[in-house]
Order: structure tokens, then sequence, then C-alpha cells
């Protein structure tokens, strides 16, 4: 305003407006229409657990199913829609946004700052994720697609698959990828340029490393699949013949294209979980971590072999031996930084003080389940011995021990990590060890057991099998697991509920954590933070306990985590 | 729950074949998955020793480091020769699987030469194929297999892959017939969609890609055995329907079965040209120009 204009109104000034009072709060406008990275990391956390449960009952209608020889209570169509969308949901509508979701609330305050860096894009990946989510389940209206989540043509094609489902699985792959990639790149953004003053790449949490090196290799892996459904969708429909064999097309170049995406995908669900046990194990353990450089160098070389590997998923396709060599190879070498994690977590664990929280119970299960996947995975990775146990229950079980293990047990411990953080109440540690070891059984005895029904020479994917071969005693015992394992998910499912009214309050800091999420209060204020501190070490809250030590000499207690030590 | 645990335990016991193969692959029926049997059953004693090692540090440590009164956590940030000596620890036992590897694999991609009670095969044809197996003197019995949805169709000998049919071979859908003791190679095509042949006993699975032939061979020894194998790759709805069985016969068995599967063919073909006459001579069938 110059001064002139001020000094041609009349002095003194009234200007008379409608007084509008402040809105309410709780509108569920305010939930559609937010860009705040904690509401919108709820919204993804509540959509991806909807459809966990989901995806869970498709598995545990599958497991009825195969309960018994010959049976009918499924037909082979329903079966094959139902592994369809049971691998679709889980993958492309749990694991990897739930990770998400975990990234969105966490990541700004472990860090420090104050939003995601695009705080628009971060709610259009969430709504472009619940589009893609409907796009996908309404074809349960008509005809759901079936042909797998890997949907490999020709069984894919026109021909093989004439129903609008498989163009329904295709949209999902798109909006989904592109909630993806979008979210990837916000990521991205926010932790290269938002972090605490003082947060070097050394004093990044190991959290945020992981959600790094998944935003970059979701930007890596997901134009490929975009590419490569594009063109099954205008094979289908625009008259071109990429992937048809009687047109000079070719199968294989699907299988490629769709295993150069779909194995990074595998890092990209299970790298953030690791990023999780990486926090918690340390805090439980009330030590550092060990091997905090060994550990982010781990997560980058695990995600550039990640790129180098897909070939594995293929030794039965016509590919020559040194081109199966050359995979079996690069799939070894994955081993190594991924036993490096693993030991590096144990070496945590030695010589602390662990305190035995639920949180840590999933994550020390975590590490107990993932290593016998880590295992089966260096079998399948020997070709010759791949080419017995490829396609077989061998990998269901090798799979689920690592993406049980890797996304639903570290989600699990992340869950009774975090939630504190986000309700300001702690959820019940009795029925949270309840769970823990329902799920535990229950998962062991769903799928150990699928080893051995591979080694006797079961397929996957089928949807019934003759008595009198050897596999129904283990198929009853699989059966039985999936009702344990679903119970115990259900004990948390109603812990996470209960715990909303009657959960101790936490408090900011109920657990002595490391990272900066803990400086602020539970829940945190729509800003985060009034003060950001100035990070020094892998570990500010740490410090700043310790500075309050010095500076008062009352020793910093904290809300919650002693009444779980046994002292 | 511990009751259904007993009855199932208890049934597991009395029952010892539930427990065949629950740590190790099926074999038996040929020397390739012999060799992929013993080859596994290395990187199972190799990962039941990692196995008990990591699993043990790890329960050690959460039993041993639990909070207790008075105990301080040790603050160690970390240890960079520990790092580098699980690193190269890791490397090593990787290297020995690789070595093992290769020096097993010739034994499971490279068929052996007939045995002397082997069907008597003429004319070793040295292909220059890179993927076909071929045994040293040439000599092998050359089944053609056809996926298609959902059943295999099994063209045998000579001529089964330019035209089965102008070439008059014998064919069979579902069950195999093969003579003992004679290195068996298969061609591999699909019709249709992706497939993939898998007998267990027999040794690995090959998938079935239309537009391409795969390869892979086997050599029964033991007469009147019948091995049960099945699609591996989902091929549609009735997948699990796609079976196979391959029965062993002693060479002279096997030859008179040929002659005798040659002989029903060519009757029910003249059968069915008989039938298409007379539907044509009734009105009942529009001739076509052959």
């Amino acid at each position: 305003m110059s001064t002139a204009d001020t000094a041609l109104r009349p002095v003194p000034q009234v200007i008379a407006h409608e007084v509008t009072k402040p809105r309410e709060t709780k509108r569920w406008v305010d939930w559609i229409t937010t860009t705040d990275h904690k509401r919108i990391g709820i919204m993804y956390l509540i959509l991806t657990f909807v459809f966990f449960i989901l995806g869970g009952i498709e598995a545990l209608l599958m497991r009825l199913q195969l309960a018994v020889p010959n049976n009918t209570l499924i037909t082979p169509e329903h079966y094959n829609q139902l592994l369809t969308m049971h691998g679709t949901t889980m993958i492309f509508l749990f694991v990897v946004p739930v990770m998400a979701g975990f990234g969105n609330y966490f990541v700004p305050l472990m860090i420090g700052a104050r939003d995601m860096a695009f705080p628009r894009l971060n709610a259009l990946s969430f709504w472009l994720l619940l589009f893609g989510g409907i796009v996908f389940y309404f074809s349960l209206f008509f005809q759901p697609p079936e042909a797998g989540w890997w949907s490999y043509p020709p069984l894919s094609s026109i021909l093989y698959s004439p129903s609008g489902g498989q163009d329904a699985w295709i949209f999902l792959i798109h909006l989904t990828g592109l909630s993806s990639l979008v979210g990837a790149i916000n990521f991205f953004a926010t932790i290269v340029n938002m972090r605490a003053p003082g947060m070097g790449w050394g004093r990044l949490p190991l959290f945020v490393w992981s959600i790094l090196i998944y935003a970059i290799l979701l930007i890596i892996a997901l134009p490929v699949v975009a590419a490569a459904v594009t063109m099954l969708l205008t094979d289908r429909h625009f008259g071109t013949h990429f992937f048809d064999p009687t047109d000079h097309g070719s199968p294989l170049l699907w299988q490629h294209l769709f295993w150069f995406f779909g194995h990074p995908e595998v890092y990209i669900m299970i790298l953030p979980g690791f990023g999780m046990i990486s926090e918690i194990i340390p805090v439980f353990s009330r030590k550092p971590i060990f091997g905090y450089k060994a550990i982010a160098a781990a997560t980058c070389v695990i995600a550039f072999l990640a790129l180098l590997v897909w070939g594995h998923h293929m030794f039965a396709s016509p590919l020559p031996v040194v081109v199966m060599g050359f995979f079996m190879l690069s799939s070894f070498l994955i081993a190594i930084p991924t036993g490096v994690k693993i030991f590096n977590w144990i070496a945590t664990l030695w010589r602390g003080s662990i305190v035995m929280t639920t949180s840590l119970y999933f994550a020390v299960g975590f590490i107990a389940i993932f290593v016998i996947g880590g295992i089966t995975g260096v079998f399948l990775a020997i070709f010759p011995i791949d080419w017995q146990l490829n396609d077989t229950y061998f990998v269901v079980a090798h799979f689920h021990y690592v993406l049980m293990g890797g996304a639903v047990f570290t989600v699990f411990s992340g869950l009774y990590y975090w939630y504190p953080k986000i309700t300001g109440r702690l959820m019940n540690e009795t029925l949270g060890k309840w769970s823990f070891w329902v799920m535990f059984w229950g998962f062991n005895m769903t799928f150990f057991v699928q080893h051995a029904l591979g080694l006797s020479g079961m397929p996957r994917r089928v949807y019934t099998y003759p008595p009198g071969v050897g596999w129904s005693t283990y198929n009853l015992i699989s059966t039985i697991g999936s009702f344990i394992l679903a119970l115990g998910v259900l004990l948390t499912v109603i812990n996470v509920f209960r715990s909303l009214k009657t959960g101790a309050i936490a408090g900011p800091d109920p657990w002595k954590g490391n990272t900066l999420e803990w400086f602020t209060s539970s829940p945190p204020p729509v800003n985060n933070f009034d003060v950001i501190p100035r990070v020094r070490s892998v570990e500010p809250m740490r410090d700043i306990r310790r500075q309050i030590e010095r500076d008062t000499g009352v020793t910093q207690k904290t809300g919650g985590s002693e009444q779980f030590a046994r002292v | 729950m511990l009751t259904v645990a007993l009855i199932l335990g208890a049934s597991l016991l009395l029952a010892p074949s539930a427990f065949a193969n629950f740590l190790t692959p099926k074999s038996g029926g040929s020397p390739n998955a012999d060799a992929i049997h013993s080859l596994y059953l290395i990187v199972l004693y190799i990962a039941a020793v990692i196995f008990a090692v990591v699993e043990g540090a790890l329960f050690y440590s959460v039993y041993k480091f639990r909070a207790k009164k008075g105990a301080v956590a040790a603050q160690i940030h970390g240890n960079t020769r520990l790092e580098i000596g699980w690193t190269v620890g890791a490397a090593v036992i990787l290297v020995i699987l690789t070595t093992i590897t290769f020096i097993k694999l010739p034994s499971i991609i490279n068929p052996p030469n007939s045995g002397a009670n082997g069907l008597t095969l003429t004319g070793g044809v040295l292909s220059a194929s890179t993927t076909e197996p071929v045994p040293p003197n040439g000599k092998s019995l050359v089944i053609c297999i056809t996926g298609r949805q959902f059943i295999w169709a099994y063209y045998y000998g000579s001529g089964c892959e330019s035209d089965p049919y102008s070439s008059k071979v014998a064919y069979s859908y579902q069950e195999m017939y093969v003579p003992a003791n004679t290195t068996i190679v298969l061609h591999i095509q699909s019709l249709d969609v992706i497939h993939s042949w898998w007998v267990p006993s027999l040794g690995g699975k090959v998938d079935a890609v239309p537009g391409y032939t795969t390869y892979t061979w086997f050599k029964a020894s033991k007469v009147g055995a019948l091995y049960h194998g099945q699609c591996a790759e989902l091929c549609g709805r009735l997948h699990a329907a796609m079976t196979a069985l391959v029965k062993v016969l002693t060479p002279a068995q096997w030859q008179q079965w040929v002659t005798q599967q040659k002989a029903l063919i060519a009757a029910q073909e003249q059968q069915v040209l008989t039938l298409r006459k007379e539907l044509i001579a009734s009105g009942n069938l529009t001739a076509n120009l052959s």
C-alpha cells in the first residue's frame, strides 16, 4: 500500500465485514480435501488395510477349496478369478501402497519437515490408488480377470480372456502405477530437499533411506510395466500383435517386460519393511543400530541388483543356459546384502537390553520367517533346482515367507510401534502378543507344509487335486493354518479399534525413540513442529534427552515402555 | 487346538507316504531327476547349517539379552572387520554353491546314450541345434509333445516335428508310452497358450510357449513304472485337469504298442472316412473340394 493511498482514506477507518465462524474440524469434507500428509497417510493405511482384509478373504476361500481333494466348493472359473484378485490386491493395493502410507505419515516427521514437498500431488496419489482399486473391484459385478496377477499372454489376450475383467486389471495397473509414480517423485523431492538442518545423508533415519530407495525403484520399474500393459491393451483392442505368436509377436517379450518390473517390485515391497525394522530394533534394544552405513549401503546394493535378476522368474521359459547362469549369479549376489542386513539386526540385539514389546515380537518374528524365505530363495536361484520347483507350491511357500515376513510382519511391527504417534494412545500389549503368537504359528502352519507340497509335485494355481497322491494331509494342515493366521490378524484389527478409546495415553515419546517423530506431540499438530532441532547424529531424540539430563539433572523417563520391561 | 495337532501328528506318523518328499524333490525315474535331487540335497545340507546358525543366534540374543534389572545395553555402533567378515563369508558360500551347480549341470542337461537293453535306434542324427539335447552317439527316440487347452498330445518317432499326420507316426493323448533304458528327447510346442511340461520323477519342467520349440530329455529304466505329471503353467480354467502319465514298457512291448496304435489310428480314420461318405451321400454334410 503506497503512502499516497493511505493519505486519501478517512481516518479513522471502519470496514465492516461478516464474521465467519472457524470451521468445525471433524467434517468428512476435510478428509476428502485434505493435503495434510498425516491425514493422507491415515487414509492410505485404512484403505490398504481394507484391501488386505479383502485379499485375505480371497486367500481363505482358495484354501477352503483346497482343504480336501476333488472339492467342488468353488468352480475352476471362480478359483482362477480368486487367485488373480488375491495376487493383484495384495501386491498393488496392499503392500506397495501400505508402505506409501507409512512413508507419507512418517517421512516428513522423521526428517523434521512440515509436510511433503508437493502436498496436492500427494492427495492425487491417494485418490488415484482409490480409483484404481474401485475400477478393479467393480469387475466383480461383471467378470473379474482370471489370467493371474502376472497375466501372461496369450492367456490374457482377447482370444483366451475375452471378458472386460482383463481390461479392468490393465486399468488398475495404470492407475495404481500412476499413483505410485507420482508418490515416488514426491518422496524423492521431499527427502532430498526438506531435511532438518544438520541431517546429512549419514544421519538420515534408515526408514527414510529405505523409502528413498523404494521411490527410486518405483521410478525405474513402473514405466516398464505401464508400457507393457499398454501394449497388452492395444493387442487386445487395437489390432497390434506385440505378444501374438501367430503374427510374429512374442509371448516371451511380455515375460521379460513384466519381470523387469516384477522383480524390483519385490524389493519395492520389502525394503520399506527392512527400514522399519532398522528403526524398531535399536529402539527396543536400547542400543544404536549396528553398522548404520552397512545397512544403508546394503539397501542401495539390493536396489541395484534387483534390476538385474528378473530372468530367475523365467528359468522354465526358452532361455539359453548361459543367460540362466547369469541370472543365477545375479540372484546369488543379492543374497549377500540381504544377509548383511540380517546379521546387522542380530548384532543390534546382541548385548542389548531388549524391551519385549509387541512391536519387537513382530520384528523378531519377521527375521525368523524371512531367514527361511531367503534360504529357499537360494534354492530357487539355482536354475536346475528351479526346473523342479518353479510353478509349484514350493514357490508359493517361498514368497509368502519373504512377503508375509518382509511386508506383513514388518507392517504389523510398524503399526504397534507408531500407533501411539498416530492416535496418541498405546495399543493393548497383551492382545498384541496373543495376536503375534497366533499369527506366527498360523503362518508357519499354513506355509511350511507348502514347501513339502511343492516337493511332492503339486503345481500352483490348480483349483483341485486328486486323492491318493500324497497332497491331502499337507493341504488340510495348510488350510487349518490359514484360518489360525486369519484369527491372529483379526486380534490386531480388534486391538486397533479397541485401543482408540481404551488405550493408555502415550505422550509424545512412549518408547524412548531415536528419531524426530517422537519430538512432537502425539498425534502431531498440523504443522508438525514449532521448532525443528538441529540434528547432530542418527539419533537426534537420544541427543535431546541427554542434553536435558545434562542441563536439569533429571533422568528422562518415558510414558510407556518401561512397563513392558521385565525389571 | 492341541487335539487337532495331535491327531494330525499321529496321522502323519501312521502314514509313511505322507512323509515322502517332505524335504526333497521327487526323483528316481530318470538320471536328470536324480542329478537334480542330489544337487538339491547338497544345497539342503548347507542351508540347514545356515538356518541353524542364524536362527540360533537370533533366538539366543533375544533370550539372553532381555531387559533385566541393572542391565545396561552395550553402546556399540558397528565393527568394520565383522561387516567385511560376514560379507566375505556369505560370498564364499555362494561361490561354493555356484561351483557345485556347474559341476552337476552337465549330468542334468546332457542325456546319456541309450542302454544296451534299450530300444535299438538306427541312424544317429547329429543335430546342429544348440538347444536340443543329444546323447553322445546321437541316437535317441524323439517324441513331439504338443500342449493345448487342456490336453497333452504325443507324436512318436522321426517325422513328428514336420507334420505328424502326413508322416503317419503313432500318436496318443495324455498317456505317453516309452521304451525303457532308451534316451527320449522331447520336442515341446504349444498350440494356444503357454503350458509347462512336467513329470517330477523324470526331471525338471519346460514351458511350452507358442511360437517356440523347447526341449528336454529323460531315460526311464523301471519297466512297468507309471509316472504322474501335470501342466505347471496356468493355462485356463481347466489347468488342473491337464494331467500327463508316462508308462514305461520294454522295447519289445513298446514296438508292439506302436504297431497296435498305428493300426487303431488307421482303423479310426477309415471309420471316419466311411461315416463322412455316408453323411455326404445322405445330404447331412456338405462335401468340400478335397
